[in-house]
């Protein structure tokens, strides 16, 4: 990688940064709602692995998604407003905080029923596959989602079709609050995979040119028809689980003592500074353009007006029958509705 | 105009839209191999017709139907085979979580294209094996559910389904399979969401659908003898369920019944009956009936299984209460 492209790694991670560091902030201003869960402390996976892809690469992740639709380039505004729930967000506000996509930028989603995305990811392969294209999907999965049966039912049939996607697991040691250990007989979790004798490496999640690398490498083989892999990727959350998780179950001194690794401040130390590719002078700017940056998109997202109530029926259906009603939605028919008052 | 069986009229489904449409492919458990065809050989022979696009699967439905979910996001065009309905359970979450969520739920960018056929109903095959879920699938925004009760509907509706954009639920049942009926040889479609009346009457209307339509029929052929003509409604979608024929039936008859399958509380019936007396309450002269299922997990032994659900008789019984105006 060139000088540009190793600064732009370090920006995009500081802009993820930023962005959560916002977003937790109009949480308790009470402009997001619901569950918010943050990527601080696992920006070096995102960054890196989508570095490693190319931009018509399929990416399906889970609702830890932020970082994903940033280092995809999603539209920073766009993404801040779907968190508001309005208009201007990236599904106009009906999908909130863990269900960020776009897929002009071929990011199908981020999706809030663990492991539920897995097999979605492996059918976008087959359709790779299917349409003779050499697209790789990227599936991005918390370790937590391991355990349930539909990593291992997806695991089997990925393997078994040849299919090109790599299954990435931030494996920040903790499923919500409960402890590797305590959650998964395996700790190790890309073992999980040669039970399908599947290719699984595992690689520091911190270090940003390693994922880089290692995603670069698994989606070379998948593209060449060599099959799917799991890479495992050891990070750790600096927050709690989400902006409801009050964070007493993690010792405190195993939190700042991963505090100490930080994969922004080590890639600007380890490789940036060492190599004497950026100038503190340059650092300063970065910081500063990124808090305009996500600043103008919180005042983007707060003034986008909320979706219009009359859109609440639109898109339930992508195709309407005949005798259908207004809305596709309801199985009255149209006389009743309209004798109610409602929903015309 | 040949008389086949309903399994052969969705094989004639399956095979005219695999061969008009390149994106169609057909994956299931044991669909390939077993038996050459499928646990009811629906399949049966398509796999040398069509070689690379009907596949045997793993036993895994929530990958069943997952992979075909992304791969219809992908804009390939899945029609899977859930061996049983109850199977399906297996798969609910990706049902009803995943399928029925992403077109609304990503503001219309993403759309499922993907039909789930799967047989519902008993056969001596006891409690687990033996369930209808058309209530719980009709109940989910984002869901299309179909359920034909004829050859003829059979094979127009399962190609309507796979050319539809949105994921559609085919509900089949097991003691359909063998049943017959008239099928053109040539193409034709049946449009989702359009009910069909099946037969003319002016004393009575039965609202229906899936097997039980079969046994009104025949309740019907019995009480013409009788004098009294029903006038049946066959739903054939459950969702968008269009209810406009039944009312208009039931402003002309002023009697309804309304005859399921399957569990009667909190069922599908419930819902019409609700409807019907929404929109055509001063027309009733009596109250809208059921003929349901007993709310009991199914028993294996012949005698406690046909206790279980609705036949004809039960249909016939129904109808002369309502005539005596016992109800």
């Amino acid at each position: 990688m060139n000088r540009e492209e190793l600064v732009s790694l370090y920006r995009q991670m500081v802009l993820i940064r930023v962005f959560e560091d916002k977003c937790a902030e109009m949480y308790a201003k009470a402009k997001i709602a619901g569950f918010l869960h943050l990527y601080n402390g696992q920006e070096a996976i995102a960054v890196g692995a989508l570095a490693a892809l190319r931009p018509d690469d399929d990416l399906v992740t889970h609702y830890r998604d932020h970082g994903y639709a940033l280092a995809r380039g999603l539209d920073v505004p766009a993404v801040m407003a779907e968190l508001y729930g309005r208009s201007g967000g990236t599904t106009g506000g009906r999908g909130g905080s863990m269900h960020i996509a776009d897929v002009s930028k071929h990011f199908w989603g981020g999706y809030a029923i663990v492991g539920g995305h897995l097999p979605l990811a492996t059918g976008l392969a087959y359709a790779a596959v299917h349409h003779k294209t050499d697209r790789v999907v990227l599936c991005v999965m918390g370790e937590g989602s391991t355990n349930i049966g539909t990593f291992h039912a997806t695991l089997n049939w990925a393997q078994l079709w040849r299919l090109p996607v790599i299954f990435l697991v931030e494996n920040n040691q903790y499923a919500m609050g409960t402890a590797l250990s305590v959650h998964s007989s395996v700790t190790e979790i890309y073992k999980k995979a040669l039970a399908y004798d599947m290719c699984a490496e595992r690689a520091d999640g911190k270090d940003v040119l390693a994922m880089r690398d290692a995603v670069a490498r698994l989606a070379e083989r998948a593209r060449k028809g060599e099959g799917p892999a799991l890479l495992e990727a050891v990070t750790y959350r600096f927050r709690g689980h989400s902006m409801a998780d009050s964070d007493v179950q993690r010792p405190r001194e195993e939190v700042n003592e991963q505090k100490q690794r930080d994969p922004i401040t080590m890639f600007l130390n380890d490789v940036l500074f060492k190599q004497n590719l950026i100038a503190q002078a340059e650092v300063d700017q970065i910081q500063k353009d990124v808090e305009a940056e996500v600043e103008a998109a919180a005042q983007f997202a707060d003034a986008s007006p909320e979706p219009e109530l009359n859109t609440l029926y639109k898109d339930i259906y992508a195709q309407s029958v005949e005798n259908m009603q207004v809305d596709g939605s309801l199985i009255r028919p149209a006389t009743v509705l309209s004798r109610n008052g409602k929903h015309g | 105009m040949a008389e086949i069986t309903y399994r052969e009229a969705l094989k004639r489904a399956l095979r005219e839209e695999l061969a008009r449409d390149p994106e169609v492919v057909v994956w299931g458990e044991d669909i390939v191999a077993y038996g050459g065809g499928g646990a009811y050989a629906v399949t049966a022979g398509l796999a040398k017709e069509f070689p690379g696009r009907i596949r045997d699967t793993p036993i895994a439905e929530e990958a069943i139907v997952g992979v075909a979910i992304g791969a219809a996001m992908g804009g390939v065009r899945p029609v899977v085979e859930l061996m049983t309905i109850n199977f399906a359970l297996v798969a609910w979450d990706q049902i009803v979580n995943h399928a029925a969520k992403q077109h609304h739920m990503f503001n219309g960018t993403i759309n499922v294209p993907m039909v789930m056929r799967s047989p519902a109903g008993f056969g001596r095959t006891a409690a687990t094996h033996s369930q209808n879920f058309d209530a719980w699938l009709a109940s989910v925004p984002g869901l299309k559910v179909v359920e034909p009760a004829t050859p003829y509907d059979a094979k127009g509706l399962l190609k309507s389904a796979i050319r539809d954009n949105d994921p559609v639920f085919f509900i089949e049942h097991l003691q359909l399979y063998g049943t017959r009926g008239e099928v053109p040889d040539t193409e034709y479609l049946i449009p989702l969401g359009v009910s069909d009346r099946k037969r003319e009457g002016k004393h009575l209307t039965v609202v229906t659908w899936g097997r039980m339509l079969v046994e009104t029929m025949k309740a019907a052929q019995k009480l013409a003898t009788e004098g009294i003509e029903l006038d049946v409604i066959d739903l054939r979608t459950l969702r968008p369920m269009d209810l406009s024929l039944a009312i208009e039936s039931v402003k002309k008859t002023n009697r309804a019944i309304v005859v399921e399958e399957g569990w009667r509380s909190i069922g599908l019936g419930a819902e019409v009956v609700a409807s019907l007396q929404e929109a055509a309450f001063h027309y009733l002269d009596a109250p809208v009936a059921r003929v349901a299922g007993l709310e009991v997990p199914m028993p294996y032994a012949r005698n406690l299984e046909r206790a279980t659900v609705p036949f004809a008789d039960d249909v016939i019984a129904a109808v002369h209460a309502m005539m005596a105006n016992q109800y």
